[in-house]
């Protein structure tokens, strides 16, 4: 099988790679390029714990094939945290909105492209935005919690 | 053993030839859009090596106008792209809440109504909603590009009228004018992320308080989405009235040959395709009406 050469942007680096034109940019993000912030949960688009943003739209990286990446951006949970970490990451752990860890990045990055578009979202929106996002540990409360909270120091940095 | 090959052609032309040449040399082709069908399927039995062929870099399968006689939707739009376009949906709310009804925010993402169209599942949600108002569908093959009605479109369960060579440009939808509007509705047993126990798709057109034109479709409830021309004639020349919307409703039960299976029942989906018709059209009718 011919592998493709694919020139793209993640976390606003340019990459190169190859692939197989089977793999899916989730396979593409672990296993070549090394970034394993991004999880594997279902691999068939359910449970979203492979969230990034391709060219500033939310996708599951699973249903994106790696070839397809080729000239697009796509942002990862490796480039959420600056010297600090981003307002959401910081209100997770004090909300204690995680607990496996699992689904963590792609909460993180669902709830980070509702809040660059919705920077004060009701909790019905929160709820409405993440349900494609699984969690089987918190029941989800501390997590709709973390992110209102988040909301929040973003928009009155304490 | 060929395995896999990606291609992202840039011209229709490019697309064509491509398809032919496979069709001719007895390859696989499979038409990508936005994914979120097919590298499920690719993962789940169906891992035959193929050609993929991405048809997101055509400016075709992108285009979006909105003119005064027609709307052309590009078969490769994403679902949250055409959810943020305010004009369109103004003028055809129910069949882009069919498809923003469609998966997760992460789905609507990628998910091409021109997908959920080709993939043609019973239960496809933007189906009946586009048979409602009239969508066609804009077919590029060898010969030039051919035209189809949505309802003659889908065959059957998971088959289109698409032959070798061809794939869908896009979909061609008389613009509704200030008193025609649409609704959709499907019943799922929760409130997201679910497949349709059934849905019902309405456009009506309403002059001086009398429907002077309308169009229903039904999903879920046969092998193919359906449109119900005797439900569509219940509402015609009536004032959308209790009497009218109960009439319609009962056409649909009529037209409706489900299965039973985990989602419902034979005799519930049939009762549930009136109840969705009858509020459907309610809907449609009051936003034809300014209601």
């Amino acid at each position: 099988m011919a592998k493709v050469h694919v020139a793209t942007t993640v976390n606003g680096e340019s990459r190169e790679f190859l692939c197989d034109p089977n793999d899916s940019l989730l396979d593409v993000l672990r296993d070549t390029l090394g970034m394993t912030g991004t999880k594997e949960g279902c691999a068939t688009g359910d449970c979203g714990a492979c969230s990034v943003m391709v060219d500033g739209r939310l996708v599951c990286a699973c249903l994106v094939l790696g070839a397809e990446a080729q000239g697009a951006a796509v942002e990862t949970i490796e480039g959420v945290a600056s010297e600090t970490l981003h307002p959401l990451q910081q209100k997770f752990l004090e909300h204690a909105a995680l607990q496996c860890g699992i689904c963590t990045p792609g909460f993180i990055i669902a709830a980070k492209a509702l809040l660059d578009k919705n920077p004060d979202p009701d909790e019905t929106t929160i709820r409405y935005w993440l349900a494609g996002n699984l969690c089987r540990c918190t029941g989800y409360d501390k997590i709709i919690r973390a992110v209102q909270d988040a909301a929040k120091e973003l928009a009155h940095p304490a | 053993m060929g395995g896999y090959a990606y291609v992202a052609p840039t011209t229709v032309a490019d697309t064509v030839a491509l398809l032919s040449e496979h069709a001719n040399g007895g390859r696989r082709a499979q038409i990508l859009a936005g994914g979120t069908d097919l590298l499920v399927q690719m993962r789940s039995g169906d891992n035959v090596a193929r050609t993929i062929v991405d048809v997101k870099k055509l400016a075709e399968t992108n285009r979006l106008v909105i003119g005064s006689d027609e709307i052309y939707i590009g078969s490769a739009i994403a679902s949250a792209e055409l959810y943020e376009n305010e004009e369109l949906k103004g003028l055809l709310p129910g069949l882009l809440e069919s498809s923003d009804l469609i998966g997760s925010t992460q789905i609507q993402g990628r998910a091409s109504m021109g997908g959920n169209l080709c993939n043609a599942s019973p239960a496809g949600d933007t189906i009946p909603a586009m048979m409602a108002v009239g969508a066609v569908c804009d077919i590029a093959g060898a010969d030039g590009t051919r035209e189809l009605a949505v309802e003659d479109f889908v065959t059957g369960v998971g088959t289109n009228a698409l032959v070798d060579g061809e794939f869908l440009l896009g979909l061609k939808i008389p613009t509704p004018g200030a008193n025609t509007r649409d609704a959709y509705l499907r019943f799922i047993p929760r409130t997201e992320m679910d497949i349709a126990v059934a849905g019902c798709g309405v456009s009506v057109t309403v002059d001086g308080g009398r429907c002077t034109a309308a169009r229903v479709a039904i999903g879920a409830v046969a092998p193919t989405v359906l449109l119900v021309p005797s439900a569509a004639e219940a509402l015609i020349g009536s004032n959308l009235d209790d009497a009218a919307l109960q009439a319609a409703g009962e056409a649909c039960t009529a037209a409706a040959s489900p299965i039973s299976d985990k989602r419902g029942t034979v005799e519930y989906r049939k009762k549930v395709v009136a109840v969705l018709c009858r509020r459907a059209t309610g809907i449609a009718r009051d936003r034809a009406t300014g209601g």
